[in-house]
């Protein structure tokens, strides 16, 4: 099989390559790491006349804690390396962990965090726990540079509030007072295949009392869900299994799963109410090294 | 990555890229839709690496991309421009096979053969980072490659086996 063709260009700065987009506008598209567009144009789902690899621009590579304030992930770090870092699994396996355990690792090899996140597919892996911790996006246009709650990015299945010449830097983790966060995900196999549900948790526990919750949903709505009922009903209650069993029949109602060919609605349903108690309950026990299942 | 390149007479680009395969550069003057599989098997002839699905999902294309394993059907060539591949072929030396190869003749983990190239280019990877891996990790090392024939066992067992671990054929 062959790509149809196409131009190729590799900027060394945010301003040209977001100049490069501006002009080009909709026959342009940014690759990263290509694992996602790449099958996409050999599906023919999609014929850019220009591919702009994002690759060389500085800081993209990015992996870095800075003291006080939180750690910062260029969006062209790969999910492997993400998954093996060390400044990462420091302060929170779960993030390493989710990146482990996406795709194979011949994918986790060349496939990057920005385009987990700005391919937007309702099942990514990497959004739901950073979604948890409180990320932040870092986007540059032409005129500069914004910055939004990773969760403010998606829009809706392959939609993100991204303009067709702006792109994704970096995605910042700021320290927080989270005591403890996990990542579980099911899938058909456990290796290459998508999320049929994933379920993102990060908490604030002191003296056994729950003083703050993110509980974020992969896979059961167009974009990560913020099952903000949940979290609303945690805050203030003991860290109890009553009350993480009562979470998950909460989530059970938040979460608005569909129907395909990997799972039914109920299904997922009955996943996001099983997953989110069982996360709920791990954090408690490991923090942020907590993992749930295999 | 390569940013040097020539428009021909139908308007189409082509780009200079060396690439190092099995230790030797190759320069050539390719198209940006080349892939790294097309490269290797249609510009060098290097035919051992196969393509299945062509869309990441089976591991058969695998290749060392700067001794890292990749789905060579997802990566361009032109961005592999001054990196070293590595390919099944680049494994053997003229008189003897790569222990890896040995070990899954000895052990029947081929049959049509599909996968072999791949199989053994994850089983390179995953040795060269941990000689001495269990067999939960030589499942993980090889779970982007997909066997229709095998049944994995003896695929597994060959990669213990060429690992010096005692295995029971
Ligand atoms: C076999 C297989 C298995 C997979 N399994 C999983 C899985 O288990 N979990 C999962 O979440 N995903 C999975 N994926 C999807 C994909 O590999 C990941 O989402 C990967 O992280 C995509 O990153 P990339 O750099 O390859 O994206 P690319 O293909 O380079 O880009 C994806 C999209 O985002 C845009 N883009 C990328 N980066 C930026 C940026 N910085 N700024 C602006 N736009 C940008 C591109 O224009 C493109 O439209 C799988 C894919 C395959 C082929
Ligand atoms: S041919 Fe590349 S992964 Fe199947
Ligand atoms: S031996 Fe036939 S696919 Fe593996």
């Amino acid at each position: 099989m062959h790509l149809p063709d196409f131009d190729f260009y590799a900027p060394e700065s945010v301003a040209e390559a977001c100049e490069l987009m501006t002009r080009y506008q909709d026959e342009a598209r940014v690759i990263n790491g290509g694992t996602d567009i790449l099958p996409r144009m050999k599906n023919q789902v999609m014929a850019p006349a220009i591919l702009v690899s994002i690759k060389r621009l500085p800081g993209m590579k990015r992996i870095e804690y800075i003291p006080g304030k939180g750690i910062v992930i260029g969006a062209g770090v790969t999910l492997n390396e993400i998954a093996l870092s060390e400044v990462i699994e420091s302060k929170y396996h779960s993030i390493c962990h989710a990146a482990a355990h996406m795709a194979a690792n011949q994918i986790r090899n060349i496939g990057t965090l920005g385009g987990n996140i700005v391919a937007s597919i309702p099942s990514a892996d990497m959004p739901p726990i950073l979604i948890a911790l409180g990320a932040t996006a870092k986007i540059a246009g032409p005129t500069g540079e914004r910055v939004m709650p990773l969760e403010d990015v998606f829009t809706g299945p392959g939609k993100t509030v991204l303009a067709k010449n702006e792109i994704l830097t970096e995605v910042f983790v700021p320290d927080g007072k989270m005591t403890g966060s996990a990542y579980h995900k099911f899938a058909l196999r456990r290796a290459g295949a998508l999320a049929v549900v994933g379920v993102a948790v990060a908490v604030e526990i002191e003296k056994g009392v729950i003083k703050d919750a993110r509980v974020v949903l992969g896979a059961v709505a167009p974009v990560p869900l913020r099952a903000v009922k949940v979290d609303a009903f945690l805050k203030g209650k003991p860290a109890t299994d009553e009350v993480f069993a009562e979470a998950g029949e909460i989530a059970y109602d938040e979460c608005r799963p569909i129907t395909d060919f990997r799972a039914s609605a109920e299904y997922r349903r009955e996943l996001v109410k099983v997953y989110t108690k069982r996360c709920l309950k791990k954090v408690v026990t490991d923090g942020h090294k907590a993992v749930v299942g295999g | 990555m390569s940013s040097n390149y020539i428009t021909d007479s139908h308007g189409i680009r082509r780009y200079l890229v060396t690439i190092n395969v099995n230790g030797i550069d190759y320069t050539r003057v390719i198209k940006a839709n080349v892939l790294l599989a097309n490269f290797l098997r249609e510009e060098l002839d290097l035919t051992g690496t196969k393509k299945g699905c062509e869309i990441g999902d089976c591991g058969s294309c695998t290749v060392l991309l700067n001794d890292k394993p990749v789905n060579s059907c997802l990566v361009l060539a032109l961005e592999c421009d001054g990196m070293s591949v590595t390919t099944v072929e680049g494994l053997a030396t003229t008189s003897s096979l790569d222990i890896i190869q040995e070990k899954f003749l000895e052990f029947g983990a081929i049959q049509c053969g599909y996968c072999s190239a791949g199989m053994i280019m994850s089983a390179k990877a995953l040795l060269m980072k941990n000689p001495k891996p269990t067999e939960e990790e030589v499942r993980k090392g090889i779970s982007g490659n997909l066997c229709r024939c095998t049944g994995y066992i003896n695929i597994i067992k060959a990669i213990l086996s060429a690992s010096g671990q005692e295995v029971p054929n």
